[in-house]
C-alpha cells in the first residue's frame, strides 16, 4: 500500500474502488488501474470527480475506482446526454465518462456525435473490444470486416472508428491506444482530464472471454504485433515544472488550458498532433497497412468548451438561488401588464 | 330583422395558412376586449408552412365563456378552397362575409351575405406590392369591425397591441383596416342582428396568455436553469418563449453571462438525458415535448423514476396515435405518461386546467419533483398552450423554492458521515441525496438504474430489490397527499356528478351552466394531478351517477378512476370521451349525458 500523499493529500488508496466483477485478464481491469493512477498522480479531488457511464461491461468500471465519488450508471448509449447536462448544471465538475464499443459506436452513435459537436468539457473513453460481453459475444459496430467470433461466425460489417468519426466532427482532443500500454494511456488519459473540451480516448481493451483468439483483431496477440505508436506520451501538470530533457527538434511540447503540458516524443514520422489533415492521413494509412496507430492524433489546445459558448456564468447553475432566478417583483408586474 | 344579438357570438375565419391571416385574427381579438367584452380565440392551423386552410375561431360572450363552439354565427371566407364546407358550419340566419368572386350560385338561403372584392380593393388601395398579401387580411378586419360596431380606437389599440415589436408596421396596417371599413360603409346597410357594445366589469385585469407562455414564466419562476428540448408541435414554443424571457431576465447586461442553459437536443431521448443529468447535478432541469417525444423518453423516465432523479417534464398533448394529427389537440397521453417506462414505473402528474396553472403548476412542479426525487410530468394541451385565453394576471410566488432533502456538508459532517441515499429514514419514502461536488468524503455514492440497495450499491438480491420497490410506493403515497387537490363543487346537491380534468374545464363549466339552466344543476369535480386523490373516490360514493369527460377515445382518465374505486362504486362511471382533434364544446357534454338521463332517469 502506497502512502504517499499525491498533490490532493490523498494516497493512491483513495482513488480505489469496489472490487472488480469483470472477468479476470479482462482489457478494462487494466485501464481501470490506469484511470486509479492518473487521477492519483493528477491530484484530482474525488469530490470534484463525476463518473459517468452507459451501460454494458465498460460502463460498469466507474464503479471500480474512486469510491467516493458520484457516480451515474445510466441508460445504454446515453452516457452524453447525461455528462452534458451535468456539465451544464456544474461546470466545476471534472467528468470522466467510460463507455464501451457498442455504448458508442453501436446504440449510442449519434450522442457521442453530438457531445462532440457541443465539445462538451469531458473525457471519453471507449473501452474497446469490439464486441458485446454481458450479452455473450455479438459483434459491435467497431468490430473488423473479417473478423471472427468465439464460435466462427464472421463479420461482414465495415467498422466504425471512433477516432475517425470524432475528428471528422473537429473533437478537440482525440487519441487511441491499449489497455495494455499503461506508459501511453496514463499520460493520455492525464492529458485528456486537463483538456477542456470533449476528449476522446478510444483504448483498444481485449475481451478474454469472446474476444481474445486468433480471429479477433482485437485480441491481445493481434495488437502486439500490429500496434504502431505515433509518438512517445508524457504529461507534465500544471503544478510540476516542466523539464525538457528529449532532444530539441524530436520533441513537441503542447500546453492545455489549465497551465499543464503534454510532451511527445516523435517515433517514427513526425506527426504533428494539432494538424487535423495530418491525422486523418495517419489514421488512414494505418488502416491500409492493417496497423493500429496509438497516441495523441489531434489536440486543439484552443477550443471552447460548451458551457462558454453556451455563457453560463462562472457559478455552478445549482447554486443559484431565488435571487438570481426570479423574476423581481416589479419586472414581474411589468412583464404581466404586456399582457394585457 | 329580429331582436339585436349584442355581445353572444361566434366568429369564424377561414383563411389560408401562411397568408398573414393570424396577426389579422390576433387584431381582431385585441380590439374586442379591448371594448371591455370577454373572447376566447380559438387557433385551428395544419401541419403546413404556407398554403393548407386555416380557421380562427373569435367566441365572444358576456358570461366570458370560453370553449369552442361547433356552430358559428359570423364566417368570414377568405379561402376559395373551403368556401363549400366553410357555409355548413353557419347557424341558419348566420353571417357570411367572402370575397365577391366566390361563386354563391348555390349558396344556402337562410344566411346573411356580404360580398367583398378583397383582391380588387387590395390592388387598388395597397400600393406595396409585397405587402400586398398580407395586408388584404386587415381590410377584413375593417369590414368585421363595421359589422359590428367596433370603435376606431379598439381597433387602434388592436393594432398597436399587436405590432409592439414593429411600430413601424401600425400605420399601413391601420390603413389597410380603413379600406374595409370604409368599403362597409359605403357599400352596406346592415341585414343582421349581431353587434358589439363596449361592457364594463368583465375583464378587469385580465389578460390574455397563451399556456406556453405562461408555462415557460412559470419554469423560469420555479428557477429552472437547465431546459433541454427537441422542437416538436405544439411544444416549441413553449422552449422559445423561455429561450425569449431568459434573455431578457437572465442575462447579465454587462458580460452577456445567462443564468440558465437552454439547449436544442439532437433528439428527445438526448433532451430528457441532458434534464435527468443536469437534475442529478443539482439543477432544477427539465425538458418539454410532445407525444411522439414522450414515446422516445421512455427509457430515460423508468431511470429517473428508479434512480430517483428530479426532473419535469412537459407534454404538450397533441392528438395521436404515431404522428397523428400534429396541430390538433388531446388529452391522448395521460395514461401512457403515468406509467411511462417498463416495469413498475408510475409518475406524479400535474394537470393544468387553466393558463393561469399552467404558470402555477410549471412553477411548483419543481417543488415537486424535487421533494419527491421523481419526474413530474405538466400535461397540458394543444388547445391551452397554444391559444390566446384570457386569464386573471398571475401571481408573484411568495414561498421560497423547496429542494427538497438534499445534505450538505454541513449535514454529513454532523451525521459523523452516516447515511444511505435510499435510506427511508424518515418513514415517508422520501429518502435523502447528495450532489455531487459536495466536499465530504462520504458524499459520494453510485447512481444507476440498475437493482440497489439502500446505500446505493447494486444489488441482485430478492429481498432488497422488493424492499426498494415497496419504499418507491410509500413515497408515492406520501405524494399522493402532498399534489394538489381536486376542486370541487358541490353546490347543486345533485344526485349526478362530473369528472373532468385539463383544458376540458372550460366547456365542463359552459354545459353545468346549460344544464342548470335547463333545471338539471348538476356537481364537479376537476382532477388537477395523478395519483388520484382519495377524494375522487368520495366524490363518486356521493353521487349516483358520475360521467368522466375527457378529449380521448379510450376514456383514459375513466379506466384510470375505475381502477381506483372500491368494487361497489364502479358502476356508477360513466364515460364521455370526445376525440376529433378539435377542443370540446359544451355540447359535446349535454348532450350524451342528456340522452344517457333520459335512459337512466
Amino acid at each position: 500500500m502506497s502512502t504517499t500523499l499525491n498533490h490532493a493529500g490523498l494516497t493512491r488508496d483513495a482513488y480505489k474502488g469496489a472490487a472488480t466483477t469483470l472477468c479476470a485478464g479482462c482489457g478494462h481491469n487494466s485501464i481501470t488501474n490506469h484511470m486509479i493512477k492518473a487521477l492519483y498522480e493528477l491530484g484530482v479531488e474525488p469530490h470534484r470527480l463525476a463518473k459517468m457511464s452507459g451501460i454494458g461491461c465498460s460502463s460498469k468500471t466507474p464503479a471500480y475506482f474512486v469510491e467516493t465519488a458520484h457516480g451515474f450508471n445510466g441508460v445504454h448509449g446515453r452516457m452524453p446526454a447525461l455528462t452534458t447536462g451535468a456539465q451544464l448544471a456544474n461546470r466545476e465538475l471534472i467528468m470522466l465518462g467510460v463507455s464501451g464499443d457498442g455504448d458508442t459506436a453501436s446504440i449510442g452513435l449519434g450522442q457521442f456525435m453530438h457531445m462532440i459537436r457541443r465539445n462538451v468539457d469531458a473525457t471519453y473513453i471507449i473501452e474497446d473490444n469490439g464486441t458485446y460481453g454481458l450479452t455473450k459475444g455479438q459483434f459491435s459496430a467497431t468490430a473488423d470486416l473479417g473478423s471472427v467470433q468465439k464460435k466462427g461466425a464472421v463479420n461482414t460489417f465495415q467498422p466504425i472508428d471512433p477516432c475517425a468519426v470524432a475528428l471528422t466532427l473537429g473533437c478537440s482532443f482525440v487519441a487511441r491506444s491499449f489497455s495494455g500500454d499503461g506508459k501511453q494511456v496514463v499520460p493520455l488519459i492525464k492529458a485528456a482530464l486537463a483538456h477542456r473540451g470533449t476528449a476522446v480516448l478510444d483504448i483498444i481493451s481485449p475481451c478474454v472471454t469472446f474476444n481474445d483468439h486468433d480471429g479477433s483483431t482485437k485480441s491481445y496477440s493481434w495488437v502486439k504485433d500490429h500496434e504502431e505508436s505515433i509518438a512517445d506520451v508524457s504529461f507534465i501538470p500544471f503544478f510540476e515544472e516542466v523539464h525538457v530533457d528529449y532532444e530539441p527538434g524530436t520533441v513537441r511540447d503542447v500546453q492545455l488550458h489549465d497551465g499543464s503540458h503534454i510532451l511527445l516524443k516523435k517515433l517514427g514520422e513526425d506527426h504533428d498532433p494539432k494538424d487535423r489533415k495530418a491525422a486523418a492521413r495517419v489514421i488512414e494509412e494505418g488502416r491500409a497497412h492493417g496497423h493500429l496507430v496509438t497516441g495523441l492524433l489531434y489536440l486543439d489546445p484552443e477550443s471552447v468548451d460548451f458551457a462558454t459558448t453556451e455563457k453560463l456564468p462562472a457559478k455552478p447553475l445549482k447554486d443559484l438561488r431565488e435571487d438570481d432566478l426570479r423574476l423581481s417583483r416589479a419586472d414581474f408586474a411589468q412583464f404581466m401588464s404586456e399582457f394585457a | 330583422m329580429t331582436e339585436p344579438i349584442v355581445n353572444d357570438l361566434t366568429i369564424q375565419a377561414a383563411t389560408v395558412n401562411g397568408s398573414g391571416s393570424q396577426t389579422a385574427n390576433l387584431v381582431l381579438t385585441r380590439a374586442i376586449f379591448k371594448m371591455g367584452i370577454p373572447v376566447a380565440p380559438k387557433n385551428v392551423f395544419p401541419s403546413n408552412i404556407e398554403g393548407l386552410p386555416t380557421w380562427y375561431q373569435l367566441r365572444v360572450t358576456p358570461q366570458g365563456h370560453m370553449a369552442r363552439k361547433d356552430r358559428i354565427d359570423i364566417l368570414v371566407a377568405f379561402n376559395a378552397a373551403t368556401w363549400r364546407d366553410d357555409l355548413k358550419t353557419v347557424r341558419p340566419g348566420g353571417v357570411v362575409i367572402h370575397e365577391e368572386a366566390y361563386s354563391t350560385a348555390e349558396a344556402r338561403q337562410d344566411l346573411v351575405y356580404y360580398p367583398v372584392p378583397f383582391t380588387k380593393l387590395a390592388k387598388a388601395k395597397i400600393a406595396s406590392e409585397t405587402l400586398r398579401k398580407q395586408l388584404a387580411n386587415m381590410i377584413y378586419v375593417g369590414v368585421v369591425a363595421g359589422l359590428l360596431g367596433i370603435p376606431w380606437e379598439a381597433v387602434e389599440h388592436g393594432v398597436r397591441r399587436q405590432f409592439l415589436s414593429k411600430p413601424k408596421a401600425v400605420q399601413v396596417n391601420l390603413d389597410a383596416i380603413k379600406v374595409g371599413l370604409d368599403y362597409w360603409q359605403d357599400t352596406f346597410s346592415k341585414k343582421d342582428p349581431y353587434r358589439l357594445e363596449p361592457m364594463t366589469g368583465k375583464v378587469d385585469g385580465k389578460v390574455l396568455v397563451e399556456g406556453n407562455q405562461a408555462a415557460a414564466l412559470g419554469a423560469l419562476m420555479g428557477g429552472v436553469t437547465v431546459a433541454a428540448w427537441y422542437p416538436i408541435t405544439p411544444s416549441s414554443s413553449l422552449c422559445e418563449y423561455l429561450i425569449a424571457y431568459s434573455d431578457r431576465f437572465r442575462a447579465e447586461p454587462e458580460t452577456g453571462d445567462k443564468r440558465i442553459a437552454v439547449v436544442q437536443a439532437e433528439d428527445e431521448l438526448a433532451a430528457v438525458g441532458m434534464a435527468i443529468g443536469a437534475a442529478w447535478a443539482g439543477a432544477r432541469a427539465m425538458t418539454s415535448t410532445s407525444g411522439p417525444g414522450i414515446s422516445l423518453m421512455a427509457e430515460f423516465a423508468g431511470l429517473a423514476y428508479y434512480a430517483e432523479v428530479p426532473v419535469v417534464i412537459f407534454d404538450i398533448q397533441r392528438i395521436g396515435p404515431s404522428t397523428g394529427l400534429p396541430t390538433r389537440t388531446s388529452q391522448g397521453d395521460v395514461a401512457f405518461a403515468y406509467t411511462l417506462s417498463h416495469g413498475d414505473t408510475k409518475h406524479l402528474v400535474l394537470l393544468p386546467g387553466s393558463v393561469e396553472e399552467c404558470y402555477e403548476f410549471g412553477r411548483d412542479a419543481f417543488d415537486y419533483a424535487d421533494r419527491f426525487q421523481t419526474p413530474v410530468f405538466v400535461l397540458s394541451d394543444l388547445d391551452l398552450g397554444m391559444n390566446l385565453w384570457m386569464t386573471p394576471e398571475f401571481k408573484y410566488p411568495e414561498k421560497p423554492f423547496d429542494r427538497g432533502k438534499v445534505l450538505s456538508k454541513e449535514d454529513l459532517e454532523r451525521l459523523g458521515g452516516e447515511w444511505g441515499r435510499y435510506l427511508d429514514v424518515d418513514g415517508d419514502g422520501v429518502t435523502y441525496r447528495t450532489l455531487p461536488g459536495t466536499d465530504h468524503p462520504a458524499a459520494g455514492f453510485f447512481t444507476r438504474g440498475s437493482g440497489h440497495d439502500e446505500h446505493a450499491r447494486y444489488t441482485e438480491r430478492a429481498d432488497s430489490y422488493a424492499r426498494n420497490m415497496d419504499r418507491l410506493n410509500k413515497k408515492f403515497e406520501t405524494a399522493r397527499k402532498a399534489m394538489p387537490a381536486p376542486v370541487m363543487d358541490e353546490s347543486a346537491e345533485s344526485q349526478i356528478g362530473l369528472i373532468a380534468y385539463g383544458s376540458t374545464d372550460v366547456a365542463v363549466r359552459e354545459a353545468r351552466q346549460a344544464l342548470a339552466d335547463a333545471g338539471r344543476p348538476i356537481d364537479y369535480l376537476r382532477i388537477r394531478a395523478l395519483p388520484l386523490s382519495t377524494e375522487v373516490a368520495e366524490f363518486v360514493r356521493r353521487h349516483e351517477r358520475v360521467y368522466v369527460v375527457e378529449q380521448n377515445r379510450d376514456g383514459q382518465m375513466f379506466d384510470l378512476i375505475r381502477l381506483a374505486l372500491p368494487p361497489d362504486l364502479v358502476g356508477r362511471l360513466h364515460s364521455i370521451r370526445h376525440y376529433d382533434g378539435q377542443p370540446i364544446p359544451a355540447d359535446a357534454i349535454t348532450e350524451p349525458l342528456m340522452e344517457s338521463e333520459k335512459v337512466t332517469a
